[in-house]
């Protein structure tokens, strides 16, 4: 796959933890045509992102997302959630629909 | 993943609505390799209400003007929207959120599974092939609720 492409900014405030990622990935719906070939480019996108809080309590699932081929390209994706401390640990991974997965680990800042 | 995994996703669906009758009939179910939990049924859906049940499992979708819905009111580039949902505190039992893009042949864009302690505030950047609703629904407590904004679009993001 392709090298490293997940961005994470995760910052915790008033025991309420912001995360903010992007995500690069060409997100194909599937219906688009080459405009030289008038052949359709395959679809190609991410449809599961699961973000999990590291913590000394263990990990968390915090958000599940399935997505289509409706996200724009180079997805952002922004959540909260409650709890959560500066040097906990956010771990995003995604998976698309040829099978491909990244992941990427941030600290909350 | 093996067959058993994949007749769950499709019981689940055709309980929910029966929507997958419609998807099956219209050869939409092929066989692809999609994960056992990605709602397939649900994304193939043509229309707001028919995703937003097979997706989420519910029968009525009660309009509420507690769920925000943050997206500019004209946008330029149809490839890339922005929207927000917020939740207001006063619902409560907040499980999922459902966007989606009325006029796109296949509606539902995202869906997003609250894990513990999440509050009800996602962003993400969404595609709209021309002018429509943007619609948010939520599960809350078991009920569907939902809310709409309208956007216009000047150059659609579907097209090549």
């Amino acid at each position: 796959m392709a090298k490293k492409s997940i961005k994470i900014r995760a910052k915790a405030k008033k025991g309420v933890t912001t995360v903010k990622s992007l995500m690069s990935h060409p997100m194909e719906t599937g219906l688009r045509k080459n405009s030289k070939t008038g052949k359709l480019i395959p679809a190609h996108f991410i449809q599961e992102v699961v973000a999990t809080h590291v913590h000394d309590g263990g990990e968390t699932v915090r958000m599940t997302t399935h997505w289509s081929g409706g996200v724009s390209k180079n997805p952002y994706l922004s959540f909260k959630f409650n709890g959560g401390k500066k040097g906990d640990k956010i771990t995003l991974t995604w998976t698309d629909n040829k099978g491909g997965s990244e992941s990427a680990t941030a600290k909350i800042k | 993943m093996n067959t058993d995994m994949k007749r769950r996703v499709f019981l689940r669906g055709s309980m929910a609505a029966g929507a997958v009758g419609v998807a099956v009939g219209a050869g939409l179910l092929a066989p692809q390799s999609v994960m056992a939990a990605w709602p397939k049924a649900a994304f193939d859906a043509k229309s707001v209400a028919e995703a937003g049940k097979t997706a989420m499992g519910g029968t009525d979708i009660v309009e509420s003007s507690d769920i925000k819905i943050k997206a500019p009111d004209i946008a330029e580039n149809g490839a890339v929207v922005p929207v927000t949902v917020t939740v207001k505190p006063s619902m409560e039992g907040v499980e999922s959120i459902a966007i989606l893009a009325a006029s796109n042949g296949q509606p539902l864009v995202g869906l997003f599974k609250l894990g513990e302690g999440a509050v009800a505030n996602v962003s993400t950047r969404i595609k709209m092939g021309k002018t429509g609703d943007v619609v948010a629904l939520v599960k809350a407590g078991g009920k569907l609720y939902s809310n709409k904004k309208n956007v216009k679009v000047t150059i659609g993001g579907c097209g090549g």
